[in-house]
């Protein structure tokens, strides 16, 4: 079943603004791409555009902020992390105010309008500036209660939501349980851990059954914080199955592929293979065949895991040789 | 404060040192033994490079010891090189040019909303800062919502860090400028206290539209070897320097 994050998100504003009777939307002329229009309807007085100026928005977010009151930012991830970056930097992060950075458009799902409306980087953005909060929704399903966990989460979040509508993973909305910093096991597996972030995390889903019929028991991981990075679960996988592959749409640098190798180098490092945008620009095209085009996909994801088994094989070979 | 620190930007500091002390000890209403108080009046200082001249009125005023000012921009000391809003009595953290007035703009929106009409919100900024596009998308917002409770204060001294205002990007005619952007403009002697009050006054009166005073200054006012000196923006006095300042001002 195909879910909208779009809609999503409308209906998670406006049960944001009936659980939290002070919080206000700010935004930038994108009402309607991020439906924060659905809560200007009900709220009027909680709801600030302030034109096509996001550096301003975020200023003003962070002004308001300063009065105790919850805000959320939203707008497109190129215009809530790139051009405001340093609004983002120093006016929320550095004095840890309450303002929540809701970005829709996050990767090159976001398809037709092309490389400036494609953000690659927003993950590796964010997850640079100290004492920010990275969170990915991996389908609509997950909307209102990412939403949820980043408001009741004291200071600044960034919240990244895809364009392209995606599979349902979360059906049950009502039996969710989100918790910031920990990872959502989806399916169980020994083999070869799968980890993703955003509409990657279905691909993992699809890559686990074809591998399953290949004899191979892949465990799923919907990793949810890129920061915090759920570093028990990641640190549990490398050790008891025989190495990771990372999925996401985003350059694979400094997003979640960056994140997880940082902890496996750390702590306990084994096979590790990305799945992510190589290190290029994305195009304009249909998402679908966009994300099949930069093998954001199912397939390369077996081919990962593959990778990784075989990599896994030739390291105990050759410390049985060692030794 | 410059000359402990060996580093800072005295200049810019003492062309709104009047200002300052008419915000602090006229208009603004503050107290310093309730600095988070909700209802207080809001200062932003959106130059934050002039920040020895706002905890010089924030320590005058009794929000930190004076002791702190020997201490500025040391590692164990509390004043840090641009205001933070970890420091007593600043209200938004600044330093990097054109944030501030989003910031003021956003203060007086929540004021509106909490229904605080009694709280105002001033911003003080440089001349050189108004060439940031942010400063104008915050001059159209405040315009826009019709912010009457906010005042921008332009520290209109006529220098920047490279050099005089009228050749690095200029700023002429700037009252009309923010005029023709739907504010209240006056322009004053930005170190004639009895003007610097009446305009402030003039501000309270003025319904439905924010006010912006262009506040013409002398960088380095008072100190005679720093004014019109735009080498000096970001030079620390030598203890010469220190001597002769301090008898210029009469310390």
């Amino acid at each position: 079943m195909l879910g909208n994050y779009r809609d999503a998100l409308g209906r998670a504003f406006i049960e944001m603004g009936n659980e939290f009777r002070d919080l206000v939307i700010v935004t930038a002329d994108v009402s309607k791409s991020t439906q924060s229009i659905r809560f200007k309807q009900l709220f009027p007085d909680r709801f600030f555009s302030v034109g096509i100026a996001e550096q301003n928005a975020v200023g003003v977010a962070a002004g308001m902020a300063t009065f105790g009151i919850p805000v959320i930012y939203t707008a497109y991830a190129m215009f809530a992390t790139a051009k405001p970056f340093e609004q983002v930097r120093n006016m929320v992060a550095y004095p840890r105010l309450n303002v929540k950075i809701v970005a829709t458009h996050g990767g090159i799902n976001v398809g037709e309008d092309g490389v400036t409306h494609q953000a690659i980087e927003d993950v590796a953005i964010m997850r640079a500036i100290p004492g920010m909060t990275v969170v990915a929704v991996a389908d609509p399903g997950e909307v209102t209660a990412a939403l949820r966990a980043a408001i009741q989460r004291e200071g600044p979040v960034y919240l990244r939501l895809p364009r392209a509508s995606s599979e349902i993973i979360h059906k049950d909305e009502g039996k969710l349980r989100f918790v910031i910093g920990k990872a959502e096991t989806l399916r169980e597996g020994s083999d070869v851990t799968l980890m993703a972030i955003g509409m990657m995390v279905h691909e993992c889903l699809r890559a686990a059954e074809s591998l399953a019929a290949e004899r191979i028991q892949a465990r799923v991981l919907n990793i949810r914080t890129v920061k915090p990075l759920d570093e028990e679960a990641v640190l549990a996988a490398a050790r008891e199955t025989r190495g990771i592959v990372t999925a996401e749409d985003h350059n694979c640098m400094g997003g979640l592929g960056g994140a997880v190798a940082e902890v496996l180098v750390r702590n306990y490092p084994v096979p590790m293979e990305q799945v992510a945008v190589m290190d290029v620009f994305g195009r304009s095209g249909e998402a679908r065949l966009l994300m099949k085009s930069y093998r954001l996909t199912a397939e390369e994801i077996c081919l990962k895991a593959k990778t990784v088994l075989q990599r896994s094989q030739e390291r105990s070979a050759h410390h049985r040789a060692v030794n | 404060m410059t000359w402990k620190a060996q580093s800072g930007h005295p200049g810019g500091s003492l062309s709104i040192a009047d200002i300052l002390a008419v915000l602090y000890s006229h208009e603004v209403r503050h107290d310093a033994k309730n600095p988070k108080d909700p209802d207080r009046d809001r200062v932003i200082l959106s130059k934050g490079h002039a920040a020895p001249a706002l905890y010089a009125a924030l320590a005058e005023a009794g929000y930190f010891d004076k002791v702190e000012m020997n201490r500025l921009r040391k590692i164990d000391g509390l004043l840090e090189g641009h205001p933070c809003i970890s420091i007593p009595g600043v209200d938004l953290t600044t330093g990097s040019l054109g944030l501030g007035l989003s910031g003021g703009c956003g203060m007086a929106l929540a004021a509106r909303l909490q229904k605080k009409d009694r709280v105002r919100v001033y911003v003080i900024l440089g001349d050189g800062e108004c060439n940031e596009g942010q400063v104008w998308e915050a001059v159209m917002t405040a315009a826009h919502f019709k912010l009457d409770s906010l005042v921008a204060i332009v520290d209109r001294n006529r220098y920047q860090n490279d050099g005089a205002t009228a050749q690095i990007m200029d700023l002429e005619p700037i009252g009309p400028k923010w005029a023709s952007f739907g504010w209240h403009a006056l322009e004053i002697d930005g170190h004639d206290l009895d003007q610097i009050a009446g305009a402030l006054d003039s501000a309270r009166r003025v319904k439905g539209r924010p006010t912006v005073i262009i506040a013409n200054t002398v960088k380095g006012s008072g100190v005679s070897y720093l004014i019109d000196k735009p080498e000096l923006h970001y030079k620390a006095p030598s203890t010469e320097q220190k001597e002769s300042a301090f008898k210029d001002l009469g310390l």
